[in-house]
């Protein structure tokens, strides 16, 4: 959503990326969604001129972008900090090949783990690829970078990649419109195989080009208006970049700043003329001590983790009370309360799934989307979760490693999206190096997590055209997969059967668990029709209580409160369907034996 | 009234949470403030614990709110009333929307929702605005106004006329339920002038 103030537009750092790319005239994007970089790629999809899409992977979204690169038009790849990981093989490569049309990878990094496994620094990914990396501080920059980016990247042949934070992707701000700029590259057919055909030979001829171009950057890098001295106090002075700069401008705003918009390269006259400038000299970073270790080997003192944490996010007070300790107001303490985390939605088919493997004995190799959160009480059902598409992997690697023991004890669970991204490798290894763990699939036909984007199954385009819609089934049978299942997780009874049939085989199985995600928009306009407890049935055994749905809560009895309303005196409550949250999946209805619950007319 | 402020708005996934931080964010942008506000977006939306924080001022740096610097907490739950007492200070103020939702360990009885809850903020001189947003959306005629009318509220508090409020539900609210949303501005201003 985006609000005019005076010539400016408010705008998340995601909006602005979107709409920089646009002034820069990009012509295609590919990414996969990921938590914070997932809005980049939905809002351009809505511009005019460009043509985006969701790829099934990070690797493979930057490789359709370096191809576009490839035939000289401007091209996008985002990705969250840990789908680098996936597309390194390729990024490592485009830095030898350079570019034909301005070629700009968004690295969207996530500290402190607000939705993420893991808060790798992808500033090291510039160093080890030799790239060079821009890294913005709030939206308004963020635009006018991803602009800059695609100029350097045609000026100085090279892929250019640009790292944000979540606090960058989902702060709001106030963001200028500008003047479109012009690729210098002709769209056509280039065929320059010393520069794109990546064999040693050429590689070598290349590897010399990086060096140079990298020298180059770092020239500019000197002179440069994005690597700025602002004057101030130097009895302190600070060096930053992104985020940590605002919160250095907030804590200390008279102090001498030197600010990095180029992490990498980094401008070795420029830092060392600050360092003389001050008396001491403190790096502010975020995650690991990227700047500090480069400016150290540059033989110049200074201050960093060794008062700056080097996990999690900063902010004013952290940066303030790292520096001044017992500076910062007293604060009161913190109640106690119980937790609120995140939980499935009611009618999230996963929670059928889930419920029925804690009731198994098994161990459940679990993967990355909404499903994670069946490690969550009262569920309790997942025992590993590493990376986007290692359940497989992971579980065959435990089956071969138990043998015997590990029979009918060993599965893993992943969604569609995560299945296609990267688990159908593990899926092939598994059925050629057969191991008899079984997978379930689950199939909510939409990659939910980030907030609902289509993919290579869910039958549409980014844009919400009619699209292939990939045949599971099919291709799990086409991988040599001669036990595949499908089930309504909704009906939680069946579905153990098939369960325990699966897990009973000593060969490669799938269960396919189909069901729409209720947050889908056709899930959302339909008018569900909500279940109620008949409490006058209802004997307290809780089976729909362990599901974990947020429709369903429990009321315990106070004492003698059982006989006086006519139930056994040995109960202790009763549980009840919150009818405005229940979204009709009748899971609770399928394991309740005493007629508690009964599907009604509708809602109002 | 006050040239820069911090603002948290905190609730359960679901009650709206974002959109009125987005009219809050509007309302001050329009009357000439420069604003950053902060969201968390991907798990923290599963039913969850969900703040978003808004800064304004002549000009603001960190889109992050220091612990014990809020001024105005928009709490859209009474328990999420509560969980950032640390950010809060003497003498501010906690706009609550007097609903219970219960987590899942209370609603799978494994925990208890804390009686009095708010006693916590009262005790430590935090002004508290209790607003019961449902019952006054419903009396203006769509419960799903709740949001708007705890923005009015908010609004009583804010260096921003409240015309110029008006004028972004005006702009912004699909007509049909333009005239529902404006009542429940006011509606909301009421119960805090």
């Amino acid at each position: 959503m985006t609000h005019k103030k005076e010539n400016g537009l408010w705008m998340s750092g995601n909006e602005a990326i979107a709409l920089g790319a646009c002034e820069a005239g990009v012509k295609i994007a590919s990414g996969y969604p990921g938590t914070p970089s997932t809005e980049i790629m939905e809002n351009l999809s809505g511009y005019q001129g460009v043509y985006t899409e969701w790829a099934p992977n990070e690797k493979v979204g930057l490789e359709v972008a370096i191809g576009a690169s490839f035939a000289g038009v401007r091209a996008l790849a985002t990705m969250k900090h840990v789908g680098v990981n996936v597309a390194a093989d390729p990024l490592f490569t485009a830095s030898y090949t350079g570019v034909c049309g301005g070629l700009v990878i968004v690295s969207a990094d996530d500290p402190e783990m607000h939705s993420s496994q893991n808060e790798q620094d992808n500033r090291n990914y510039a160093f080890a690829a030799k790239l060079p990396m821009l890294e913005p501080s709030d939206p308004s920059e963020a635009k006018d970078m991803v602009k800059l980016a695609f100029e350097l990247s045609e000026d100085l042949d090279t892929p250019v990649m640009l790292r944000i934070t979540t606090r960058v992707s989902h702060v709001k701000g106030v963001v200028t419109e500008g003047e479109k700029t012009i690729s210098k590259a002709v769209c056509g057919i280039n065929k320059i195989p010393g520069k794109l055909v990546m064999l040693p030979a050429m590689a070598r001829q290349r590897r010399i080009v990086v060096e140079e171009r990298m020298q180059k950057c770092r020239e500019l890098a000197e002179t440069a208006a994005f690597n700025r001295i602002e004057k101030g106090d130097t009895k302190r002075g600070f060096i930053t970049s992104g985020v940590s700069y605002l919160y250095v401008k907030e804590a200390f705003p008279e102090a001498a700043v030197l600010k990095l918009g180029m992490c990498w390269p980094l401008p070795e006259k420029k830092i060392r003329e600050f360092a003389a400038m001050v008396e001491e000299l403190i790096i502010v970073e975020e995650l690991d001590p990227f700047l500090e270790t480069h400016i150290k080997a540059m033989g110049i003192l200074c201050h960093g983790k060794d008062c700056i944490p080097n996990q999690g996010e900063l902010n004013t007070a952290i940066v303030r009370l790292a520096i001044e300790p017992g500076s910062g107001p007293e604060l009161f303490p913190a109640v106690e309360l119980p937790n609120r985390p995140p939980n499935m939605c009611a009618g999230c088919p996963h929670r059928g799934i889930f419920y029925n493997l804690s009731r198994m004995k098994v161990f459940v190799s679990g993967d990355i989307g909404c499903y994670t959160l069946g490690f969550l009480p009262p569920l309790s059902a997942m025992d590993s979760c590493v990376c986007m598409g290692a359940s497989v992997s992971i579980a065959h690697g435990m089956a071969k490693a138990l043998g015997e023991d590990g029979y009918n004890k060993v599965v893993s669970v992943i969604g569609d999206s995560t299945f296609i991204h990267s688990g159908i490798t593990g899926l092939i290894n598994t059925v050629y190096n057969n191991s008899a763990s079984t997978l379930i699939i689950l199939d909510n036909r939409i990659t939910a997590m980030t907030g609902q984007q289509h993919n290579p199954a869910s039958g549409y385009s980014i844009k919400g055209e009619a699209a292939s819609s990939l045949d599971l089934e099919a291709l799990c049978r086409a991988v040599g997969v001669k036990h595949v299942y499908t089930v309504n997780p909704h009906d939680v009874v069946e579905t153990r059967k098939v369960l325990k049939e699966a897990l009973e085989l000593r060969e490669p199985s799938v269960v396919l668990s189909q069901a729409p995600c209720v947050l889908l928009p056709e899930m959302k306009a339909r008018k569900p029709v909500s279940y109620f407890t008949n409490q006058e049935n209802c004997v307290g055994c809780m089976s729909c209580i362990r599901l974990g749905c947020p429709a369903l809560s429990w009321t315990a009895f106070a004492e003698g409160e059982a006989v006086s309303r006519g139930y056994r005196n040995t109960q202790k409550g009763l549980s009840k369907i919150d009818e405005i949250l229940c979204n009709d999946c009748g899971q609770c209805a399928s394991l309740c034996k005493f007629n508690a619950i009964t599907r009604g007319e509708g809602k109002k | 009234m006050n040239e820069k402020g911090n603002i948290l708005f905190s609730g359960v996934g679901g009650q709206g949470i974002l959109l009125a931080s987005e009219i809050t964010a509007y309302g001050l942008l329009s009357a000439g403030y420069d604003a950053k506000k902060s969201e968390v977006h991907g798990m923290a939306q599963r039913g969850g614990s969900v703040t978003a924080q808004l800064r304004y001022g002549k000009k603001v740096y960190s889109p992050l709110i220091e612990p014990g610097c809020v001024d105005i907490q928009m709490a859209f739950e009474m328990m999420e009333a509560v969980r950032y007492l640390p950010y809060l200070h003497k003498g501010s103020k906690v706009i609550v929307n007097t609903q219970r939702i219960l987590p899942p360990s209370v609603a799978t009885g494994k925990a208890v929702y804390p009686e009095n809850v708010l006693d916590h903020l009262l005790a430590r001189d935090i002004v508290v605005v209790p607003v019961d947003a449902f019952l006054l959306a419903r009396e203006v005629g769509e419960v799903k106004t709740a949001n708007v009318v705890m923005v009015g509220a908010l609004s009583a508090f804010l260096p921003v006329d409240p015309a110029v409020f008006e004028g972004i539900i005006r702009t912004r609210v699909p007509e049909r339920f333009r005239e529902v949303n404006i009542q429940a501005f006011l509606a909301g201003r009421k119960v805090s002038q």
